[in-house]
């Protein structure tokens, strides 16, 4: 059973501030305490990390194959990490090349890299994405107004259990002459969910 | 423990649509599927969610082609199953 959570985010926020009240009462947690390391947590979580994982990997060969073979020992070489002081979880990396497209669902809840990129697309967690794109993510991509070559293979991933997913675009042609920032001011979130093409 | 499976191996997935919470979708039940690569050991999530006992156990990315799993698509669709939803195709 895997029902949707749409609509029901005000329940589910008032529970949270119940449960967080009742354990400031019994002293088992500081507010102030909580505050701080919900700040630090979503102060290091942007899509910005993600587009700067990106350009390192188009402009250094090596650090896209470490990236590819273990995201998570690559991601301290530029600061990151997907710990975010809670559990670290696995992040696999899938390259999209000119013959293969990868896209990024969690067809059962909203599973998504919050802990580098932050809180996820609200489409991202509708029903309507997470049925269809597995189903058919050429026609998906399509209604993003990204149109796919009909020879490029595409594999859907679905975060379905304790994985999580960021697609490494190709690096746009006429680039050149950017450098690492200003290839990262080139990449897009809907790029790194495989959506958009960067 | 070992890994029950290595990649490349055909695995079939579970066809049983349990009363509760489980990480098997609907979608990729009964349907043979390629194992790309072991992910490391976790409790299973079915049984954490009943308040159960669960042992770590392996993850696994398998691989499906579209038509396997809803008969039309030139795509795949990969899925993080639990060993215990796999079953080995000969």
């Amino acid at each position: 059973m895997s029902g949707d959570h749409h609509g029901g985010d005000a329940a589910i926020a008032a529970r949270v501030r119940h449960v967080e009240a009742l354990l400031e009462q019994r002293g088992l947690v500081d507010a102030q305490e909580l505050d701080r390391a919900l700040e630090a947590f979503l102060a290091r979580a942007s899509p910005a990390s993600g587009a700067r994982i990106v350009a390192r990997a188009w402009v250094d060969d090596a650090f896209r194959e470490r990236l590819l073979d273990d995201a998570n020992a690559a991601l301290p070489e530029l600061g990151l990490t997907m710990g975010g002081g809670l559990q670290e979880q696995r992040l696999k990396v899938v390259e999209n090349t000119a013959a293969t497209h990868n896209v990024v669902v969690c067809t059962l809840c909203s599973c998504y890299p919050i802990a580098l990129l932050g809180p996820s697309p609200t489409w991202y967690k509708s029903e309507a994405y997470r049925s269809r794109v597995v189903r058919d993510p050429r026609g998906v991509l399509r209604e993003f107004g990204f149109e796919l070559g009909p020879a490029v293979q595409i594999t859907v991933w679905d975060a379905s259990a304790e994985s999580r997913y960021l697609v490494l675009p190709r690096r746009p042609a006429g680039t050149a002459g950017l450098d690492e920032t200003g290839l990262a001011g080139l990449v897009t979130r809907n790029g790194l969910i495989g959506v958009a093409p960067v | 423990m070992a890994d029950r499976f290595a990649p490349g191996d055909h695995v079939r997935t579970s066809r049983a649509d349990p009363p509760h919470h489980t990480r098997l979708p609907r979608y990729a039940r009964g349907a043979v599927g390629t194992v790309v690569e072991p992910q490391g050991r976790h409790p299973l999530a079915d049984d954490r969610a009943r308040g159960l006992p669960a042992e770590p156990e392996t993850v696994y990315t398998v691989r499906f082609a579209a038509r396997e799993l809803f008969g039309e698509g030139d795509h795949a669709v990969t899925v993080d199953i639990w060993e215990s939803h796999l079953e080995e195709v000969r």
